[in-house]
């Protein structure tokens, strides 16, 4: 049966609002830094799967398939303990970023892809027809046009980046907003009031990375 | 001087141009009429290396287009192509997508760019749609447009497919205008089209092609007025 003679200590458990601000900093980092890296390789990855080279497309779908179809939680553990069977040794911060970059390259590539197919052939014959190189057009013509139609399902990845972060405490991460509340929560044991305060910050830290797409969207995108 | 020799494409199986010969002078202004599929069209984007071609060889002021040795995106600076879908670069407005080659091909300032691409666009009668996207012009608009984009480049030859083939009717005059006004001006142009009167206007020569191959080839008045091959009678006949 229901016990309701827990008495919530709502106020004990703002005392650590600070701490927890400051690891929400350190979420939103590391969230930020995993998109930017993320979509830089999907960039990449979505016009390697397309090409007419298996040497490129090969191990681009590699990465799509691997990242897309295991666990993110494998993942990130593969940065901190499975690296270490090579002698690489990353910290638990670089082993979460890796995981959630390659996390999130993966996913991101086929969205990019997806968007790729929404723009025309005949723009990139206009840019090499005045004279733009293959690459050069890709960069002014075709990314942009990719960007804006890929927009809207990037916005999924981006929530997405922001709460796989949590995944962290499992390599160590003790810094980011779920490690700290981790800490507290072992020497307090208030529990349910950390963790609500907690998810009220993630779910603030989504909003204000949403926002932020949303005014870098409306920047780039006025046509 | 554009010199087409021989020249033979396909597509996988389809052979879609059998031996085209064809010379352009400086300062002509030659017209391709025929049916869909005739390889009109494709004998365009052969001119300017879009496509490669399995056998003979066009040269432009000597250069060899599908030499392996030949630098394209220098060459394609030089000739000009316009194409039925207008390809307005819709996340850049008017103005910049004139001054983007001009920037990024021939490398000029932002002010020489936008010096020239202002001027072109005053000629094609879009001077005051500068800031404008694409989107919010009008079909005909977005041609000149093209157009305008094409010539701040300064060719020295202009491919025209299809130009007016994608515009409403009202609008295909204002295009038309703008394609007379470069012919008068000295422009050497190659231009498929579907519009009999602006071939017969405009071109010092008409060919038409049938399948793939170039039935006949002569000045708009003996094409038009005494057509000699057979389909081409049968043609004319039908699009009047």
């Amino acid at each position: 049966m229901f016990d309701f003679s827990y008495r919530f200590q709502w106020a004990q458990a703002m005392r650590h609002l600070p701490r927890m601000l400051e690891g929400a900093l350190v979420t939103l980092e590391i969230a930020i830094l995993s998109l930017v890296v993320g979509i830089a390789i999907a960039v990449l990855l979505a016009v390697a799967r397309d090409s007419k080279y298996i040497w490129l497309r090969a191990p681009a779908t590699a990465w799509v398939e691997v990242a897309r179809n295991t666990p993110a939680l494998f993942q990130i553990y593969m940065a901190h303990f499975g690296l270490g069977s090579f002698g690489i040794y990353l910290s638990p911060y670089t082993a979460l970023l890796a995981g959630i970059a390659f996390n999130n390259a993966g996913y991101l590539a086929e969205t990019f892809r997806g968007a790729l197919r929404a723009i025309p052939e005949t723009q990139t014959r206009a840019g090499r027809s005045l004279g733009m190189g293959q690459a050069q057009t890709f960069r002014l013509i075709v990314m942009p046009q990719m960007f804006r139609v890929a927009f809207l399902p990037t916005t999924n990845q981006m929530v997405w980046a922001i709460l796989m972060t949590s995944l962290g405490v499992t390599v160590g991460m003790a810094t980011d907003l779920t490690g700290i509340v981790q800490n507290l929560n072992a020497r307090t044991f208030r529990t349910f009031e950390l963790f609500a305060i907690a998810a009220v910050l993630y779910y603030l830290i989504a909003k204000t990375v949403m926002l932020g797409a949303q005014l870098i969207a409306w920047r780039l995108f006025r046509y | 001087m554009i010199e087409i020799e021989k020249v033979y494409k396909s597509f996988g199986k389809l052979e879609v141009l059998k031996g085209i010969d064809l010379t352009v002078n400086k300062g002509e202004v030659v017209s391709i009429i025929g049916g869909s599929g005739s390889g009109k069209s494709t004998l365009l984007t052969c001119i300017n290396g879009l496509e490669p071609i399995q056998s003979g060889r066009i040269r432009i002021d000597q250069t060899e287009v599908h030499a392996r040795s030949t630098d394209l995106n220098k060459l394609r600076r030089k000739i000009g192509i316009v194409f039925q879908q207008f390809n307005a670069f819709p996340h850049l407005s008017v103005l910049d997508n004139v001054t983007l080659a001009l920037r990024k091909v021939l490398g000029m300032s932002r002010r020489e760019a936008e010096e020239i691409a202002v001027k072109q666009l005053e000629h094609v009668g879009l001077g005051d749609k500068l800031k404008v996207y694409p989107s919010r012009l009008s079909g005909g608009q977005q041609q000149r447009m093209a157009i305008a984009r094409a010539l701040a480049m300064s060719p020295k030859y202009m491919l025209f497919d299809e130009v007016t083939s994608a515009l409403d009717p009202l609008l295909v005059g204002e295009v038309l205008d703008t394609l007379k006004m470069l012919a008068e001006e000295g422009m050497t142009m190659i231009c498929v089209t579907h519009e009999m009167g602006f071939a017969r206007d405009v071109s010092k020569r008409v060919a038409f092609f049938h399948q793939g191959v170039m039935a006949e080839i002569a000045p708009p008045d003996q094409l038009f007025g005494a057509p000699q091959h057979p389909e081409t009678q049968k043609f004319l006949s039908k699009v009047r």
